[in-house]
């Protein structure tokens, strides 16, 4: 018995197909989110700046400064019920040359096109006041008070919770090879077997070009951007309060230091145009760069130890705007070329999309009795109370007093509920996102051993050192 | 519950300084340690040559990590596991509150004193920053044991050691006994640093063999490690070596973090506090004593290291009640010369080649460090050099030639510690050559 062809198919299950797939999830529909990888998340998603952007740099009428606008204000809302680490650390953009002073003006009054008033310029004196670790050399600045620091590891996954636990059927390792058009129904080829739908929605990241291309579109190409980011020891947590934007300037973007909601410092990232979409590769180039701009932005991090390293590829194209559109005719809307705003722009972005898809005649009824609340995720930031430092939650479940990863402090009782979980973790690298476990300064001399036991017990891929 | 000493940390060091205070009647010490078992690393250090100095006889790491608990256990200290440090203030008195957090809660613990012995570890892939991906099958040394002998993995493929030391012989044979067929150690300096007999024991027995003047450049996998590119140091040509493991050894740093969050001065070549000769800290009542002091020493040498804390501990809580930093005497009862803590802290600094010592404070009438020697780590070799030692330019002494292994001990004898002067500057110590 063959199942009738769902609905919508969703391409991609990183935060802007999760987020897409939870909007839609509020309608009478049945959905399809499908993935290449083995978890959600696991792309772009997982490797980036980890900032709730306001979008006050987006270039004022764009479709991003719009969708950027409205999304960050829908992430900020949809992370506090979610239990979504953020923390509104505002930033201070940092100006070291006199061209850099120069285009500060000019980047408060786009801040203003772009609906953001609460930019204010900043004297050297009021930097140093306010970020004593603060290099030598600083002439001046911006403050941007509502830049946040948020976990991109748990938004995707609160979208994906949020989504399967309204039904959408999750199809991960299932990497779509072509398609077919069969009267009204495309029947998609995946890597795990044929996929009906009536309605495609592509939000493949890095591979949105070439799905695009299977419906007919030849309107854009990624051209990959590699990011190298160097995360550094907690202790180096209190070196800054605020994150520490580059001013860009047309010769060259600079780096950005900003703490994260786990307590650790990030440096990066590295903007270089690479060939290959899946290299994610560091390089000694990259962090040698990096390692002097930290240097010179904060020099006390040269004493700090570094936690880990990693790279992401942001899914820039020819354009400088998001590639979103929908085509009736097909059934198939584009969300592509969503290059590193995607994880602030999120919900909007799927707002836009379920406005499109409404507009192209898709029937959007809602869904009876389906009530819009936003899953609580297991808390994995540093703001908010952890489950090791809860004396009730411990009380009624000593797991919960188990530390098993000891620079993270993930207690067995996390690791045992992630893995039992409704998205669970396909690997080590999945079950990191999950609870932080294996992501301290160790690196697994304490607790790897351990924490492959728990995975293997529950019948998850390991090795040593599994990614 | 209320405790005269919490140490944190039940490897050699913790245990040894437990079992010694308990002997010294100080009580009662409470030793907190976050792993599920007590012992600390040489639970999963298969290899013999355990509890010569300390024990004065020889057996595995298991056999040594039982032997310590059990004294310290019989001894009467309470050894407790799964049980975090999660806090720690200091009250107006002197007096330490410490959290412990355990299956069974969040745990406040009174005491008035604290020896910190949370040991050390080994830098990993990431903190030595080699690029490239980041496949499975990258770890260290740590890991690779506790996988292979409390996890009984094994591990088929070839295998890459990073590093030349003792433990990373120790490392290759662990990989050897796991079924992997170790390719080679990679040192980027220009011989290895191990013991001839160790050295020839791996060689002969798996015919390792060990590739100076090399660094492992790039990692590179995706999902699973293919190989890494290793490059000669000194002419840049590197090549490819397919391999499913590789482990990063040595490189050790302190675990500091709790010494760091307790605001303790640091001393900047051992990464770990600043201890004068007690191994006494820079905050009253607070000792540290093991790898956090020396990472990393073997370990009969951190069990010598605590059971030297132990007493200074139980000296100073017998002399009064806390009082100037470093100390728990009352500045009005020094107790006897030569036992007591030293009067003023003076720093104790290296010059290249030498990267650190310990202890790293001394002062006028201190007592000589543990086994009466300051012990050194030097970044590169020397063949014969005197280690001197001078303050504001005058000479104390002047070592017995010693020979400069990168990750090896030099001694320095304490025997000039009398000749400090209290009033004056830092004390230097440097490597002269030989006439």
């Amino acid at each position: 018995m063959t199942r009738p062809p769902a609905d919508v198919v969703i391409i991609g299950a990183g935060v802007v197909g999760t987020a897409i797939a939870r909007t839609l999830a509020a309608y009478s529909l049945d959905l399809v989110l499908v993935d290449a990888a083995g978890d959600v998340g696991a792309g772009t998603s997982k490797a980036n700046t980890a900032i709730l952007h306001t979008g006050f740099d987006a270039k004022p009428g764009s479709l991003e400064s719009r969708l950027l606008s409205r999304g960050s204000g829908l992430l900020r809302s949809y992370a506090s019920a979610a239990r979504i680490p953020v923390e509104r650390t505002g930033a201070l953009l940092v100006a070291w040359t006199p061209d850099q002073v120069a285009a500060l003006p000019l980047i408060g009054e786009n801040a203003r096109r772009n609906g953001y008033r609460a930019v204010r310029p900043l004297a050297a004196a009021e930097l140093y006041a306010r970020e004593p670790a603060l290099g030598p050399g600083a002439l001046g600045g911006l403050e941007v008070p509502d830049e946040s620091i948020i976990c991109p590891w748990t938004t995707p996954l609160a979208f994906a919770t949020e989504a399967v636990g309204a039904g959408v059927r999750l199809l991960l390792s299932a990497r779509v090879t072509g398609v077919a058009a069969v009267g009204d129904v495309h029947e998609l080829a995946t890597t795990r077997g044929p996929v009906r739908c009536r309605w495609v929605v592509n939000a493949a990241g890095l591979g949105s070009d070439e799905v695009d291309r299977m419906f007919g579109g030849d309107g854009f190409t990624i051209r990959p951007r590699r990011g190298e980011l160097i995360v550094f020891d907690k202790l180096a947590r209190t070196l800054l309060r605020s994150i520490l934007l580059p001013v860009p300037t047309a010769r060259t973007k600079g780096v950005l230091v900003a703490p994260t909601v786990y307590g650790n410092v990030l440096l990066g990232p590295t903007a270089e145009d690479v060939p290959d979409r899946s290299d994610t590769a560091t390089t000694a180039a990259g962090l040698r760069s990096l390692l002097a701009a930290g240097r010179r932005i904060l020099p006390g991090l040269a004493e700090e130890e570094v936690t880990s390293t990693y790279a992401g590829l942001r899914a820039a194209t020819e354009h400088a705007d998001y590639q979103i559109r929908v085509d009736a005719s097909r059934r198939y809307a584009c969300a592509g070329g969503i290059r590193s705003t995607g994880l602030s722009a999120s919900l909007g972005i799927a707002e836009h999309v379920a406005g499109l898809l409404d507009e192209a005649g898709l029937e959007l009824k809602p869904r009876p009795g389906f009530a819009v609340s936003p899953p609580v995720m297991p808390y994995i930031g540093e703001a908010g109370v952890r489950p090791y430092q809860d004396a009730a939650t411990i009380a009624a479940d000593p797991a919960y007093g188990q530390i098993v990863c000891h620079c993270e402090r993930v207690t067995r009782g996390e690791i045992r509920d992630a893995l039992a979980g409704p998205v669970p973790p396909a690997d080590p690298g999945g079950l990191r996102r999950r609870t932080r476990a294996g992501n301290g300064r160790c690196q697994g001399f304490y607790c790897g051993a351990a924490v492959s036991r728990l995975l293997s017990a529950a019948g998850v891929g390991t090795g040593p050192g599994a990614p | 519950m209320t405790a005269g000493v919490v140490v944190v940390g039940a490897g050699p060091a913790g245990l040894s300084a437990a079992a010694e205070l308990c002997r010294l009647g100080v009580g009662p010490v409470l030793v907190a340690d976050r792993e599920s078992e007590a012992g600390g690393v040489p639970r999963h250090s298969w290899h013999t040559g355990y509890g010569l100095r300390d024990l004065h006889r020889v057996m595995t790491g298991p056999a040594y990590a039982r032997s310590l608990v059990s004294v310290a256990s019989s001894a009467g200290a309470e050894l407790r596991t799964d049980a975090t440090v999660t806090g720690w203030s200091t009250g107006p008195d002197g007096s330490h509150t410490v959290t412990v957090t355990s299956p069974a809660g969040p745990e406040t613990v009174q005491a008035t004193a604290v020896l910190l012995a949370t040991g050390c570890r080994e830098r990993p892939r990431t903190a030595r920053l080699v690029p490239g991906d980041r496949p499975a099958g990258v770890m260290t040394t740590g890991e690779l044991q506790q996988r292979v002998y409390l996890g009984g993995e094994r591990l088929a493929g070839r295998a890459l050691v990073v590093g030349a030391e003792h433990v990373s012989f120790s490392a290759a044979m662990t990989l050897a006994h796991a079924g992997a067929d170790v390719v080679a150690l990679v040192t980027e300096y220009e011989r290895q640093q191990s013991y001839a007999a160790f050295r020839l024991g791996a060689a002969v027995r798996w015919r390792v063999p060990v590739w100076t003047s090399c660094a492992v450049r790039r990692i590179a996998g995706r999902g699973r490690l293919e190989g890494v590119e290793v490059a000669d140091v000194r002419t840049g040509v590197a090549r490819f070596v397919p391999c499913e493991v590789v482990v990063f050894t040595g490189d050790w740093i302190p675990d500091h973090e709790l010494a760091r969050l307790a605001g303790l001065a640091m001393d900047p070549g051992t990464r770990g506090p600043a201890v004068d000769t007690t191994l006494a800290t820079s905050a009253p009542g607070v000792f540290a004593a093991g790898n956090l002091v020396h990472a990393a020493e073997t370990a009969d040498v951190a069990a010598l290291s605590g059971r030297h804390a132990a007493r200074h501990i139980a000296a100073a809580l017998a002399a009064g009640s806390p009082g100037s930093p470093g100390s728990l005497g009352s500045p009005g009862s020094p107790g006897s010369p030569g036992s007591g803590p030293p009067a003023v802290r003076l720093p104790v600094l290296v010059e290249p080649p030498l990267r650190w010592i310990s202890p790293n404070m001394v002062g006028g009438s201190g007592p000589p460090p543990p086994l009466g020697r300051f012990v050194l780590r030097s970044a590169d070799f020397r063949r014969t050099v005197r280690l001197e030692v001078r303050q504001d330019g005058r000479l104390l002494a002047r070592s017995r030639p010693a020979r400069l292994i990168p990750g090896r001990p030099v001694h320095l004898d304490a025997a000039w510690l009398p000749r400090v002067d209290p009033a004056g500057g830092p004390v230097r110590i440097t490597t002269g050559t030989l006439p």
